[in-house]
């Protein structure tokens, strides 16, 4: 097949970019030829002003000769393009070489404009765009005890920045009368000022620099048009560019009116096989002069140019996206002060409603533009903190409904509820949402790194490139990345960790179907090394759901997670607390005065749970046994607050009392809590029911909440409180006592049998595929017909269910391990505990530490 | 630097009976009390070995470390701690989530069906 040409002019961070597209189609049939007029491979012109803080060219540097080597990229550094012959389809350079090409790319990016103005002598006076210039300065600030920079704009303020690392005493000369006047409106241009003079730049606005000449102290005097003068030694002229497009008038390309070679949407010039892209191409009349919009001209040229040239090998792997226009935002440090615009800063929009915020004494000045109807992102201004423009920019750019009123944007609201409204926007982002606009890196391209195993931040950036620009955007990909982690541990890389390559769900059917009944069996067949206490806990639940052998059997004991272990939940300094089982809520005054008899005679911290019951704290391993005594002596039984089980059933009254009522539900919260407890699943599990649809038991905020109707039970699933509430979702209505138990029956096996380890009915039925319309399907109509399989699965629990403590109490073999010492009765000595509001807390380190 | 000393041959007089090996269930651990140490002693499953570390948990602060799962991470063995799951290795007890912190280990053996602890003499 015949090798076909591309050639680059130019090899400018956009030139460099198509090159790195261009070989990453990894086609053998491209050669890529690259000239360029600089001394060196593609450098960081973003980053320029660095180079005076320590940064070589070598950091500066995108590519080595190396890589290019590697890439099989034809080089040619130190040489310019001179001529294009269209018809030869030839390029000529000022070394008297010509080469031949099939799709031609003109990089060649644009040149500062200097206005014409009239000096004596320019051998101190420069611009600011290549190394070599910043090595000229350099050189003239040897010489030099001051510096001026024409020009007030974004470039013009780096420039300054180098001047001033350069110890110059600087200045800043700007036409218009506010620094930045393109990103900026008047307040941001004044705040900036403000905080660059004090830095000791010193700033003149409305400044029309009309002529140079020799200076009387400094080398040269600047005279303005109202006829102020100002001395310096040397000088930087920052006054914006123009496309550098020679080659392509020469060559006959169509040209804008003031400049710019003309491209279409997929930066095709006039000629189809010359492409034309970054700050020398012109789009719909406009000319880009940040480096995101050419990295996205890069990206449809590269794809255009290979698709046309291998159309007859069909090679459409990628799509071919259009180049349609490209965002403006902006944020940068510009002499160590946070500057960023977004969209229409200035409110040129008709009935664009305009809010702002400006606090002198921190320095901080924030305006959004909002559309007339309020609830668009038209622009901002941020200056001095912008920490909100990353969120900000996506309202902008995904044009995202404003949170109302739309002013508390700008509001200094607590951090708190503040993270958590950039959160809840992030998790709503579109997938198709612009993350990194210098790279245009989408949402669903940082996603797709992180599920491809980019799990850190690092290599992420190094993956999808998100972040390498300007980095505005890296905390909005390290919150992405977070979110996505912890959704990746229960759906996605759902290896349930080293140990096995399977999930949870998947490790239950092996479990299942092979009749595994230890953890050795399992991880000599299926697994690899030793386990470890992610495996070994969930492993243990999955057993316990099958086979509901006790937790604490010898071939289990050593896989319980911290609280089944000792079937008590440990606190922070070591000691557990106890929590009998109150089914429903409902207590005989007796077994209340059994848990303040033996609350008062171990000395025990009490407390009244959410779950209507009572935490007993404070008690030590020896003491678990003796306390259980009692409490199982006097009716009660374990509450599993340890397991992750049924934990309890929550109540009303219902008819029973209360005048509203309409069914009673506290007898039905303890057919259930009984029916359920002690099994093992996923995570633990919270129930509820209420009598009447007042729903004083807030069972819609349960795993499975039941509320009762005229005519019998309303079922709720997957609802949660605590860190991420969800309000259940109705699963089916009026149903009998025998259906609602039947329903609740399957859906909790079907939920120990798919779920995730760790995973909350909540989350479970989020991801389950089909959602709510799948459950009702699977569970109501029998889809899989497995209900009868899971009828019998849930009835071998209920009636093997045996009270933990009971058993264990009765086994003195098991009873050994429940001493703080293997080979002494003495308590933890270290266990320590002060009287706080007529009962014991733990000690504090320092309380326990002698002075 | 107590272990150090150690390697020299202990007299057999210094190892002193703790418990039966039945009382440690596989993969677990039990907490023993030595010259009013708290030591944490495992039972390896398969190697069938026992392996001993300081009981106090530096970063929760409390005596918990017997209580906590048996892991291996990369082919180490180590405890996992039960307040806050950090790895603590049971041949060097370094933790494995923080250079800095490593709790002492101690010599234990098993001799006729006994677990065994070298008792250490209280440097002066």
């Amino acid at each position: 097949m015949k090798k076909y040409k591309v050639i680059i002019i130019g090899n400018g961070m956009v030139g460099h970019r198509i090159i790195q597209h261009l070989s990453e189609f990894d086609n053998k049939n491209i050669e890529i030829i690259t000239f360029s007029e600089e001394e060196k491979l593609a450098y960081d012109r973003v980053q320029l002003s660095s180079y005076f803080s320590g940064k070589s060219a070598d950091d500066l540097s995108l590519t080595s000769s190396d890589e290019y080597q590697r890439l099989g990229i034809n080089y040619h550094l130190s040489q310019k393009v001179i001529n294009i012959d269209r018809s030869r389809k030839m390029v000529f350079t000022n070394t008297g070489q010509s080469y031949q090409y099939d799709k031609l790319v003109i990089a060649t990016g644009s040149t500062p404009f200097v206005p014409p103005i009239p000096l004596e002598s320019d051998e101190h006076i420069h611009v600011y765009r290549t190394l070599k210039d910043l090595d000229a300065i350099k050189t003239s600030s040897e010489a030099s005890k001051s510096g001026v920079v024409i020009g007030g704009g974004l470039l013009g303020l780096e420039a300054a920045n180098a001047l001033k690392q350069l110890n110059l005493s600087t200045h800043v000369v700007e036409f218009s009368t506010r620094l930045m006047p393109v990103q900026l409106d008047k307040n941001g241009g004044k705040l900036l000022r403000k905080k660059i003079e004090e830095l000791g730049v010193v700033v003149h606005t409305g400044k029309n620099t009309k002529k140079i000449v020799s200076g009387n102290q400094q080398r040269y005097r600047l005279i303005f048009a109202d006829g102020d003068c100002l001395e310096t030694d040397t000088i930087v002229f920052s006054t914006g560019i123009r496309p550098q497009d020679e080659l392509a008038r020469l060559a006959n390309l169509e040209i804008g009116e003031r400049g710019g070679i003309v491209i279409n949407d997929y930066c095709q010039t006039s000629d189809e096989d010359i492409y034309a892209i970054g700050e020398c191409a012109l789009w719909q009349g406009k000319i880009f002069g940040l480096v995101a919009p050419g990295y996205k001209m890069a990206m449809t040229a590269a794809t255009h140019c290979n698709q046309s040239l291998l159309a007859a090998a069909s090679q459409t792997d990628k799509l071919n996206l259009p180049f349609t226009g490209a965002d403006m935002s902006t944020k940068l440090k510009l002499l160590g002060v946070d500057v960023a615009s977004i969209g229409d800063a200035h409110a040129e929009q008709n009935n664009s409603l305009s809010y702002s915020y400006n606090d002198e004494s921190s320095g901080v000045y924030k305006k959004i533009v909002i559309s007339a109807d309020r609830k668009k992102l038209l622009g901002a201004v941020l200056v001095g903190d912008t920490e909100d423009y990353g969120s900000w920019l996506q309202f902008y750019i995904n044009q995202m409904e404003l949170p109302q009123p739309p002013e508390q944007l700008l509001l200094p609201i607590d951090t708190d509820s503040a993270n958590q409204n950039t959160g809840s926007s992030l998790t709503n982002l579109p997938e198709t949402a612009q993350i990194c606009s210098c790279n245009d890196v989408s949402k669903r391209n940082i996603v797709d790194c992180i599920q491809q195993g980019a799990q850190d931040i690092a290599s992420l950036k190094d993956q999808c490139n998100a972040g390498t620009g300007c980095g505005g955007c890296t905390q909005l990909v390290s919150q992405i990345l977070d979110d996505e982690l912890s959704k990746l541990g229960v759906e996605i890389n759902n290896h349930i960790c080293a140990h096995f390559s399977f999930s949870r769900a998947e490790l239950f059917d092996i479990i299942s179907v092979k009749k595994i009944r230890t953890f050795d069996a399992l991880i000599s067949e299926y697994g690899q090394g030793l386990g470890c206490e992610i495996c070994k806990p969930a492993v243990a639940s999955i057993l316990a759901s099958l086979w509901n052998e006790p937790v604490l059997d010898k071939n289990h004991i050593g896989l319980q997670d911290t609280n089944d272990a000792f079937l008590a939940n440990m606190q922070k300094d070591g000691t557990y607390s106890v929590v009998p089982r109150v089914p429903g809520g409902e207590i005989t005054p007796e077994k209340l005065i059994v848990i303040g008899q033996v609350a008062r005679d171990f000395s025990l911290y009490t407390k009244i749970t959410g779950g209507q019951r009572i935490d007993l704290f404070g008690a030590q391993l020896h003491q678990l046994p003796i306390i259980w005594k009692r409490l199982i002596n006097a009716g009660f039984e374990t509450g599993h607050a340890y397991g992750k089980a049924l934990r309890t059933v929550k109540s009303c009254v219902g008819t029973s009392w209360c005048r509203f009522g309409v069914q009673d539900s506290t007898t039905m919260a303890i057919l259930l809590e009984k029916r359920y407890r002690g099994i093992r699943s996923p995570h633990k599990i919270k129930m509820a029911v209420s009598g009447c649809t007042r729903e004083c038991a807030e069972a819609q905020s349960k795993d499975f909440g039941v509320i009762a109707t005229e005519k019998g039970w309303n079922l709720y699933v997957g609802g949660n409180g605590g860190m991420r509430p969800r309000h259940a979702d109705l699963f089916a209505t009026d149903l009998s006592d025998e259906t609602l138990i039947s329903y609740i029956d399957r859906i909790m096996i079907f939920y120990i049998r798919t779920a995730e380890k760790l995973q909350r009915t909540s989350v479970w039925l989020e991801g389950l595929e089909g959602g709510l319309d799948y459950l009702k399907q699977v569970i109501i109509e029998d889809k899989l017909s497995i209900n009868q399989d899971m009828e019998k699965q849930m009835n071998y629990l209920v009636s093997s269910y045996q009270c933990e403590w009971k058993s264990t109490i009765e086994n003195p073999e098991k009873l050994k391990r429940f001493n703080h010492f293997i080979n002494s009765k003495e308590a933890d000595p270290q266990v320590i505990f002060v009287e706080e509001r007529q009962q014991i807390r733990p000690a504090t380190w320092e309380e326990k530490t002698p002075v | 630097m107590k272990n150090q000393l150690l390697n020299e041959m202990p007299s057999e007089n210094l190892w002193t009976d703790i418990c039966d090996i039945q009382d440690i269930p596989p993969n677990t651990g039990v907490c023993a009390q030595l010259n009013n140490q708290q030591i944490a002693i495992f039972y390896l499953h398969p190697e069938k070995k026992l392996k001993s570390i300081d009981n106090f948990d530096p970063i929760a602060k409390a005596s918990v470390l017997s209580r906590g799962i048996v892991a291996e991470i990369d082919g180490k063995r180590v405890v996992a701690s039960p307040l806050y799951k950090q790895h603590f290795c049971l041949d060097s007890g370094r933790c494995l989530q923080d250079d800095e912190i490593q709790v002492a280990t101690y010599q234990v053996r098993m001799k006729d069906n006994k677990v065994q602890a070298l008792v250490i003499e209280e440097e002066q």
